[in-house]
């Protein structure tokens, strides 16, 4: 079991103990505790529109699981050991957890990330933090599913190397791992499928805990300052944070192109030469025809966002202060920036008390403990 | 009634009969949704797409009975499609990948 990770069925209601989730199968706790039919606020003149905005981010009370691949504890286990094993990337040194590091909200804490021989990738690592709810994944957009997304790390070159068509053959050889998947895929044993699935069951465990904003959205008014609260409301109206990022986990799921400096640049290469270097276009490379889909890259979500720096998908800005002078200046102006990006025009005081707000996504997620791999 | 006129004839008729039985079906792209989420049609129907946000969306299918990429569809645009395969495909939209309309074609 899972003592540290939020894993729950979807028929295991999700509630809060001192802060921290654990499972209960008496459910329904969010939609009775966070009801927002009482809230007031002086913050703006009616109160109603403010308890609409907080209704929009409530949060659910299951994880959603996929019916071709429902949850279940010995399966999400051993997602967490393949997740936690060197033994899938191709020289047995990278694991998954390697860029998705849970002290650093799931990521890796770079500009870009690091791939096999530590070469530098062409993007920053995205958080795997409440993914369950989320299609499609990667930045731009390309797998549709956890499990389609799950091997494409392990398998990419550039990534874990790892080569899919011997590692069935590499697990078959580690006695644990057959124990292991015949418990939890009975019948069928180790394969490529069921490593991925494996995989994207653990990872849709991975969800961030109760923060102080949720607490607000519940109706404690002390959960959150002033300034949060005032924050909360420019992001939902002046400074139109919502129109993508949206909902309980701060997404859309959605694609933008968000008026960052394109990269193409320059470069001088060994011999001297200069070569061009061209600039990511994001999930523009699969619509390369659709002039809106250039320089579109997936919303993320915004939870526990200061142990995710830096930001974008590029890693380009290094605090929450860059973020929103990013978004106030309105962005790199181009066919394909979003209709959403305009200027802003936010005070300082406007842009601390949107990072105010930013803060109190924050949870105090419990620790996580690295599995002892199968041998 | 020679046989060529008789084959004529069952053509036109046949062909009338094809015209008033394909039909139109308008989907709406609203509120970053699509107003169904799956839908049942017939080989030789038309399906448009109508984007009633006052964002930008697209519509595409990669695969199965249809293949189509709209491009850009901006708030108020129109785009339709004639189904002339019988199966199944998917429109999606490539910006809000989200909105997925399934399609039967029978």
């Amino acid at each position: 079991m899972f003592d540290n990770l939020f894993s729950t069925t979807p028929d295991t209601q999700i509630t809060s103990v001192s802060g921290r989730l654990t499972r209960t199968c008496i459910g329904g706790f969010l939609a009775l505790a966070f009801g927002v039919g009482s809230l007031a606020s002086p913050l703006v003149a009616n109160a109603k529109t403010l308890a609409e905005m907080k209704a929009e981010y409530q949060r659910p009370t299951s994880v959603p699981y996929p019916e071709d691949n429902p949850y279940s504890v010995d399966k999400a286990e051993l997602g967490k050991k393949l997740f936690f094993d060197p033994r899938l990337s191709g020289n047995n040194q990278l694991t998954c957890a390697f860029c998705h590091n849970p002290s650093l909200g799931w990521g890796d804490g770079h500009s870009l990330g690091f791939g096999a021989g530590m070469g530098r990738l062409g993007r920053r690592t995205p958080t795997i933090l409440n993914l369950a709810w989320s299609e499609p994944l990667m930045w731009d957009g390309r797998f549709d599913t956890l499990e389609e997304q799950a091997l494409g790390p392990v398998g990419a070159g550039v990534e874990m190397a790892q080569n899919l068509e011997t590692l069935v053959a590499e697990l078959e050889e580690v006695k644990g791992y057959q124990v292991l998947f015949n418990i939890a895929f009975p019948g069928t044993g180790i394969s490529l499928d069921n490593i991925a699935n494996a995989i994207a069951t653990f990872e849709r465990t991975v969800i961030s805990s109760i923060a102080p904003f949720d607490l607000w959205v519940g109706g404690d008014e002390d959960a959150i300052s002033a300034s949060a609260k005032r924050g909360f409301e420019l992001f939902n109206t002046k400074a139109r944070c919502s129109e993508c990022h949206s909902g309980w986990n701060f997404t859309d799921d959605s694609l933008h192109d968000i008026g960052l400096p394109n990269d193409a640049r320059e470069e001088k290469a060994a011999d001297g030469s200069m070569i061009k270097i061209e600039g990511d276009i994001g999930r523009g490379e699969f619509f390369k025809d659709n002039p809106a889909l250039q320089y579109t890259f997936k919303t993320p979500g915004l939870r526990n966002l200061p142990a995710r720096a830096p930001f974008m998908h590029n890693g380009s800005l290094h605090s929450l202060e860059d973020v929103i002078s990013h978004y106030n200046t309105g962005g790199y102006k181009r066919p394909s920036l979003s209709r959403s990006m305009k200027p802003l025009a936010l005070t300082d005081d406007e842009a601390k008390d949107i990072k105010s707000f930013l803060l109190t996504l924050v949870s105090n997620d419990p620790a996580v403990t690295v599995p002892i791999l199968p041998r | 009634m020679n046989y060529s006129k008789l084959i004529c004839a069952t053509s036109a008729l046949l062909l009338l009969a094809g015209t008033s039985s394909a039909a139109e079906i308008t989907v709406a792209q609203k509120d970053k949704k699509f107003t169904e989420s799956k839908i049942t049609v017939k080989v030789g129907d038309q399906i448009t797409f109508l984007n009633e946000d006052d964002t930008t969306h697209n519509l595409y299918s990669k695969k199965g009975a249809s293949v189509f990429d709209s491009s850009v569809m901006e708030p108020g645009a129109k785009y339709a499609i004639k189904v002339d395969k019988a199966g199944k495909f998917t429109a999606r939209c490539a910006i809000h990948p989200k909105m997925k309309l399934r399609v039967t074609v029978e």
